[in-house]
């Protein structure tokens, strides 16, 4: 059997599940999660530095970025002008080219403003960077963003925390089905069974956090959800069965006494 | 002394102190940070070459826990 590879630009994966790196309690809590989750790659965000308190712990004590990719993300950005400037520094804090962006355009819903995300995205490729694209399920838009350059396309589920699972299949379907660059459901996912669901259906990946973060046992669901993960990408490589209106007996009606 | 201001709080710091200076005394020197100079990005490379002078605004960010 081929090997199945998951590759974002030139970066090997082991993992199709990505861990977000926020709402834990700790950095303890979230290292072991992460730990426990399997993931190989996890979203940051960039934020000033507390200068007075010089002893308080941070994140790159607790997950070493030459260990575990670290992909820098703009969640919080609502204008074109924040996230390109959150990337930027991004990029001189570590040398990183592949990024996360995404440019939120309603406080309510943190839907995507994707017409600021397709201008922010062009941007970004022009100077470099390896871009990956939260968007909404329109695949119209998702091709925009594919035609206009992204590294991967990362189509909400449902609302960002909202843990209200895959909302949209046909939408997410039609999206893996045209793209040539890899599929990463972000934002929504509510339970392990949500990811195997999009892993099911053919997504590349999937990217968690509150899911994760905000369970009664984070370090438990991490692990749920790595094997959620592999379960989903296995029963869509291995291919389900038809599905029929009516019975077909599993045994041999042959020699029934 | 020179006032600056550094993510968003007025500090005073000795004339002819230079970016890496400044990392130096809040111990970043050593931290993945990125910095901000006037809404320019400085490399590392220039930290030791950037002066600071009255009114500069300097931004530094590092990373944190996100979704």
């Amino acid at each position: 059997m081929k090997k199945d590879i998951f590759k974002i630009e030139n970066i090997k994966l082991k993992s199709r599940l990505i861990v977000g790196t926020g709402k834990y309690k700790n950095f303890k809590e979230t290292a072991k999660a992460v730990k426990e989750s399997g993931a190989d790659m996890v979203t940051v965000a960039v934020r000033r530095i507390n200068i007075l308190d010089k002893k308080k712990p941070i994140l790159t004590d607790y997950l070493n970025p030459k260990k575990i990719i670290y992909l820098p993300n703009t969640a919080g950005c609502f204008t074109s002008e924040e996230a390109l400037r959150t990337l930027r520094l991004a990029r001189e804090m570590g040398g990183w080219k592949l990024v996360k962006l995404e440019v939120l355009g309603d406080k309510k819903t943190l839907y995507p403003n994707m017409i600021e995300t397709l201008k922010s995205t062009k941007t970004l490729v022009k100077e470099g960077f390896k871009v990956m694209v939260y968007c909404t399920d329109d695949p119209l838009l998702a091709k925009r963003l594919e035609e206009s350059g992204a590294s991967a396309i990362m189509p909400l589920a449902s609302p960002i925390g909202s843990g209200l699972g895959l909302q949209n299949k046909v939408n997410i379907s039609i999206i893996i089905k045209q793209s040539k660059v890899p599929v990463i459901v972000d934002a929504g996912i509510g339970t392990a069974s949500d990811a195997t669901i999009a892993m099911e259906i053919g997504c590349d990946g999937v990217l968690i956090n509150s899911a994760i973060a905000n369970a009664k046992n984070p370090i438990k669901m991490a692990r749920a959800f790595k094997n959620a993960v592999i379960s989903g990408r296995d029963s869509y490589l291995a291919g389900r069965m038809k599905k029929n209106y009516f019975a077909i007996p599993s045994s041999p009606t042959d020699g029934l006494i | 002394m020179a006032k600056i201001q550094l993510n968003g709080k007025k500090i005073a710091i000795r004339p002819k102190a230079t970016i890496y200076d400044l990392l130096k005394k809040f111990k970043l020197n050593n931290k993945k940070v990125a910095i901000e100079y006037n809404g320019i990005i400085i490399p590392k490379a220039n930290y030791r070459k950037k002066y600071l002078k009255n009114n500069d605004k300097l931004e530094v960010v590092h990373f944190i826990g996100g979704g």
